[in-house]
């Protein structure tokens, strides 16, 4: 079954501009699905029409066989979301917060106050909640709208760029908790800016500019794709003019760091050789930027024909 | 009851136990500020002018202005505790809290306008008690206070729904209550009888709404009334259900919330 099936979904906003033109998603039951794109593509457009916050021109949205339009109630009783700005009362308790939340979804009062104190804990914050959530950090807030969007026990649960400025122990606290939430059954797509995060935890993904879907697919096939990867060497001994490289593309950052760009079919141990052979002597390696993200901006600049 | 009947009603429960939350803990901006006005009224237009002025209908001007007081501090109270609750909420994006949710439209329209009528029956009863500081009062009918005061709290807390629905920015949850809603007051009986207009002015006032929920709660505590008391119901009925209609279909729509 399709955990979210979007069909010719468009919108166009009042002052004429289309944000999406008739995009098709189709979202596996169990997937951990990345949605990503640049700012102003279209990704949150589509998060607020499938959780009810923007109205769409056009198309249908379906969450685990509920149809938006014909069966709204039991769609929503399958989602969760966890928006990119904070959309909560600053002067509620943090506690209030998510109980009222359980509420809302008809979650009797007793149930709710367990699943506030299970999720609050699961979130590490379960210690601030009679505080209000004003006096919360900006990760402790992220945090608060996950546990908040847990308190129903999605099917699908949205994240819209969870892990924006939240810091780096935090960031993979909950791609851990992420990670089990999914293997648990929790069907999760993700919008996010960290490609890096996209790429070690999603199965499949879609990649949208300017309203459209220029791809959709799963990652690993996706990543096989990639038939260049741009690497950057740290020599041993600084040098002031490069040798020439040969089948390699490559120029020095500084004096001392090369970045060089390798083919899928050429072998890094040739490549050592050849360069030890020049008399470059490499201490270290990593890549220019991740697979993923090196794949994204070719895939937006061919999809936009440069 | 269904299981869904069940989901729904703690929904609208939980929206009433927020509002119940909301203006208690805020008590001091909600509770004691028309506390305070209405016991300035009572001593400057009760007591000091009062004691100037004779009696209306058999009744001292104390006594004839309280009922309006206390419906003046019931109506708009309601009115700004749901106006001020809901823009509150768009403002701080917490309304996508019950827009993600199953909540029906009609839980949110009856969940707000709830909240809001309690908070305005709440101020009515702390009026009616310091009222009781300055001047003795009977009941004539309890069931017409109780119906009107509950009746127009309810239809001014969908009225305050509408202003919260529409307002874009915090001016404009306190236009309709400054500049439509005060003056509408003031010229409603409150203070005076309508029977002391002249006959063209009587006529128009017996179209403002507020003059017949005035009278009409005057009626319920005093006995005595300029309009039908009939009339006065069916008209506040007849609001508050043009009212509800048009607050769920602009919550239908999205108006002011869902681009």
């Amino acid at each position: 079954m399709h955990a979210l099936n979007v069909k010719n979904l468009t919108k166009q906003y009042k002052n004429g501009l289309i944000a999406l033109k008739g995009i098709n998603l189709e979202v596996n039951e169990g997937d951990f699905f990345a949605l990503l794109g640049q700012n102003g593509a279209g990704k949150s457009t589509t998060i607020g029409i499938i959780s009810s916050l923007v109205n769409k021109t056009a198309g249908s949205v379906s969450i685990f066989g509920h149809d938006m339009d014909t069966d709204l109630d039991a769609a929503k009783l399958c989602l969760g979301v966890v928006p990119q700005e904070m959309n909560f009362n600053p002067f509620e308790k943090v506690a209030h917060i998510i109980i009222n939340q359980a509420g809302y979804y008809g979650i009797p009062r007793k149930i709710a106050e367990a699943r506030t104190e299970r999720y609050l804990k699961k979130m590490g914050i379960w210690e601030k909640r009679d505080q209000i959530a004003l006096r919360l950090s900006g990760g402790m807030k992220r945090r608060l709208m996950i546990a908040r969007a847990l308190v129903n026990e999605p099917k699908l649960l949205i994240l819209d760029e969870p892990t924006a400025g939240v810091d780096i122990e935090l960031r993979h606290s909950l791609w851990e908790f992420l990670a089990e939430l999914n293997a648990q059954g929790t069907t999760i797509i993700l919008t996010t800016h960290y490609l890096e995060e996209a790429e070690n935890l999603c199965k499949n993904l879609a990649i949208i500019d300017h309203g459209e879907i220029i791809e959709n697919a799963n990652m690993k096939s996706l990543l096989n794709r990639l038939h260049i990867q741009t690497m950057i060497l740290d020599l041993e001994k600084p040098i002031t003019q490069l040798p020439p490289l040969d089948e390699y593309h490559g120029r020095l950052l500084d004096d001392s760091t090369l970045e060089i760009r390798v083919h899928k079919n050429q072998s890094l141990n040739t490549l050592f050789a050849d360069l030890t052979r020049k008399g470059l002597n490499i201490v270290s390696l990593r890549n220019k930027t991740n697979r993923l993200e090196e794949l994204f901006v070719n895939l937006i600049a061919e999809s936009r024909g440069s | 009851m269904s299981i869904r009947s069940k989901q729904i009603y703690i929904a609208f429960q939980t929206i009433v136990q927020k509002e119940i939350i909301r203006f208690t803990r805020i008590w001091s901006q909600t509770l004691l500020p028309p506390a305070i006005t209405m016991t300035l009224y009572f001593l400057i237009f009760g007591k000091l002018i009062g004691s100037q002025i004779h009696n209306i209908s058999g009744y001292t001007y104390m006594q004839y202005i309280v009922p309006g007081l206390v419906m003046m501090s019931v109506m708009t109270n309601a009115y700004v505790n749901t106006a001020s609750s809901f823009f509150g909420a768009k403002f701080s994006k917490s309304i996508e809290e019950l827009m993600v949710a199953p909540v029906p439209n009609y839980i949110i329209l009856f969940g707000f306008t709830f909240g809001g009528m309690l908070r305005g029956l709440l101020v009515g009863f702390i009026v009616i008690l310091i009222s009781l500081l300055f001047t003795h009062l009977h009941i004539y009918n309890f069931w017409i206070v109780i119906s009107m005061a509950t009746l127009s709290s309810m239809l001014f807390s969908v009225a305050g729904l509408l202003n919260g629905i529409f307002a874009k920015k915090f001016d404009d949850v306190s236009f309709i209550p400054t500049f439509i809603l005060t003056p509408l007051t003031y010229l409603g009986g409150v203070f005076y009888s309508i029977n002391q207009l002249p006959p063209f002015w009587k006529n128009v006032s017996i179209f403002n709404p507020i003059v017949n929920i005035v009278d009409t709660f005057r009626y319920g505590i005093l006995g005595i009334s300029d309009v039908n008391i009939v009339g006065s119901f069916v008209m506040v009925c007849a609001f508050f259900v043009v009212l509800c209609l048009w607050s769920l279909v602009l919550l239908q729509r999205g108006t002011g919330m869902r681009t």
